[in-house]
């Protein structure tokens, strides 16, 4: 068996859900390598290199792929795969994964296995199903795997390597239907809300968005990400991306604090593989405190000012 | 332009999802059911654009059983204008096989716009749209968040990806999947749901295809998720910073 890992970056740096693949292809076959593509990349390659379980990294670098366009990428990679035997591709399981990876699939008359959470066996896999509320077992009868996997549940791989590189080129004609116009990148100096080690949330509970500020003061000293319930959002409270839930971002952060939240069924489809969860929340009886590591009961508007001291 | 709505029927988003005890599937029966609401965001943009006039017919597809006829018809009542099922007895089929039959259906249609939800709530794989732009040999605007016609017969698409959005400039025919924030769906008023019994629903059998719809993925067992250990209650905000540093170790 050998597995092809496909390699998130922006140009710069490898994405952290790449490395948290890599770990899921080692848990497959101790044959893993690498692909990347892009253009400029001779700081990803440094990084990557480092990466353990890594046999080899092929790169290639050209203008087509300086915009992640699924297009282009599913192409040249199924290009690539075609003339080698790899019996697993895998990707992170993020929007760049999820736009791309089905193309290839289909590429290769592939039925993909979406977001897998834990690898059985070199075809059978878990998953979870209706956000998370049922986890299936699934078995692929495909020659080759592809796979998209939720980087938060495989620990990123340790950077202790020297990995050979070599460097490929692509034959493949510009697409010309579709084309790269901009990308505006939220403009926060906070973490992003799925890779960040704690997130902090408000419900309906913080009343308006101005009150939001009582979570910013805690979020700027544990460097956490901020998120709202469902019920916040559609409050008008702050925007439609801060959701976290079913409907939203899913997230697995180290610590989830959740602060006048209920614990609607959707908010905690998209919380509950955090590690920890911590909830403030004046009704004793909400649901939330079932799903919560360590609950306080009281008014938030008291309590977040002197959590904020305490940090 | 004509539009090509894929729409989903699947387990209503505010019902809570029981495993069954032999570990088969969910529990189905009894259950109310709806339009996966990724597509019901897809319906409303095409009824938006038609009524800009950017669109002039569109047409309501979906795969599954006979009860997906309900779910056709509340795609009309938005304002759909015609519909089609492919009918099978199988209870779901793959990503792959609905996205081979898609292509089927748009080589015959010819549409401009085939459009269809990010994911479906059931089965949460995220693929189809993909597939069909694959097949189809069209370009994809995944997880689009606004809409934009332009009169050279370009679409510009904003994207929800990690991070921010993205916007990509995609010729028609093309294959669009909705995210969240494309749009808010309209209510059917009471006259469109008449209406909606009028108009044509086209039924085709799955077998006429000549699609293989083998699965191949097996289900071997669908189990509950792990259950979150109970946790406790802190009297004071020093006792819950106490536990965050010293017992979880996340501070």
């Amino acid at each position: 068996m050998k597995v092809l890992v496909i390699i998130e970056h922006d140009n710069e740096t490898v994405k952290q859900s790449s490395f948290s693949t890599i770990t899921a292809a080692k848990e497959i076959s101790d044959s893993v390598e690498a692909i990347v593509l892009g253009q400029g990349l001779d700081s990803v390659i440094d990084e990557l290199k480092k990466s353990d379980h890594l046999k080899k990294i092929y790169k290639i670098d050209n203008e087509l792929f300086k915009n992640p366009l699924a297009e282009n990428l599913s192409n040249a990679i199924q290009k690539f795969a075609e003339g080698s035997d790899y019996t697993h591709i895998l990707s992170p399981s993020s929007t760049f994964g999820k736009n791309m990876s089905p193309k290839l699939s289909a590429l290769m008359d592939v039925q993909q296995i979406s977001d897998i959470t834990k690898i059985i066996s070199d075809d059978t896999f878990e998953r979870p199903i209706y956000a998370g509320n049922a986890v299936a077992k699934v078995k692929s009868t495909d020659q080759i795997k592809i796979i998209t996997v939720r980087s938060t549940c495989f620990e990123p791989c340790a950077l202790n390597s020297s990995v050979d590189v070599e460097s490929l080129t692509v034959n493949l004609d510009k697409n010309n239907s579709v084309s790269f116009v901009s990308y505006d990148k939220s403009k926060s100096d906070r973490p992003e809300l799925t890779s960040a080690k704690i997130v902090i949330s408000g419900g309906r509970g913080m009343q308006n968005g101005e009150n939001f500020r009582l979570l910013e003061g805690i979020a700027d000293k544990l460097g956490a990400a901020m998120g709202a319930s469902r019920a916040a959002v559609d409050a008008g409270f702050v925007p439609n991306d801060w959701q976290v839930g079913q409907t939203g971002k899913i997230v697995a952060p180290d610590l989830y604090i959740a602060v006048g939240i209920s614990g609607a069924i959707q908010h905690i489809a998209g919380i509950k593989d955090s590690k920890f969860i911590a909830c403030i929340n004046k009704d004793e009886e909400a649901p939330i405190f079932n799903f919560s590591d360590y609950g306080l009961v009281g008014d938030l508007f008291e309590l977040l000012p002197k959590l904020e001291e305490k940090l | 332009m004509k539009a090509l709505v894929c729409v989903k029927r699947v387990i209503d988003y505010n019902v809570r999802i029981r495993v069954k005890s032999d570990k088969s599937g969910v529990e189905t029966d009894n259950v109310k059911m709806s339009m996966n609401p990724f597509d019901e965001i897809a319906v409303e943009e095409a009824v938006r654009m038609k009524e800009k006039s950017q669109i002039q017919e569109i047409v309501i597809l979906s795969i599954g059983t006979d009860k997906s006829q309900e779910t056709i018809r509340s795609g009309l009542a938005m304002g759909g204008d015609r519909g089609i099922l492919v009918k099978t007895d199988k209870e779901q089929l793959e990503p792959l096989t609905v996205g081979k039959i898609i292509k089927a259906v748009s080589d015959k249609e010819k549409p401009d716009l085939v459009i269809l939800g990010k994911q479906a709530i059931d089965d949460d794989c995220n693929q189809t749209g993909q597939i069909v732009a694959t097949l189809l040999e069209i370009p994809q605007a995944t997880f689009a968040s606004e809409l934009k016609k332009n009169d050279d017969n370009t679409l510009d698409v904003t994207r929800e990806v990690d991070g921010g959005l993205e916007t990509v400039k995609v010729n028609i025919p093309c294959v669009v999947t909705t995210d969240l924030r494309l749009n808010e769906p309209r209510y059917a008023s009471l006259p469109n749901i008449m209406k909606a019994k009028q108009k044509k629903i086209d039924v085709l059998e799955i077998g006429s295809f000549g699609i293989d719809i083998k699965d191949r993925l097996q289900i071997l067992e669908v189990n509950e998720p792990p259950e979150r250990k109970p946790g406790i209650k802190v009297d004071d905000v020093e006792a819950l910073v106490n536990k965050l540093k010293n017992e979880a170790k996340v501070l």
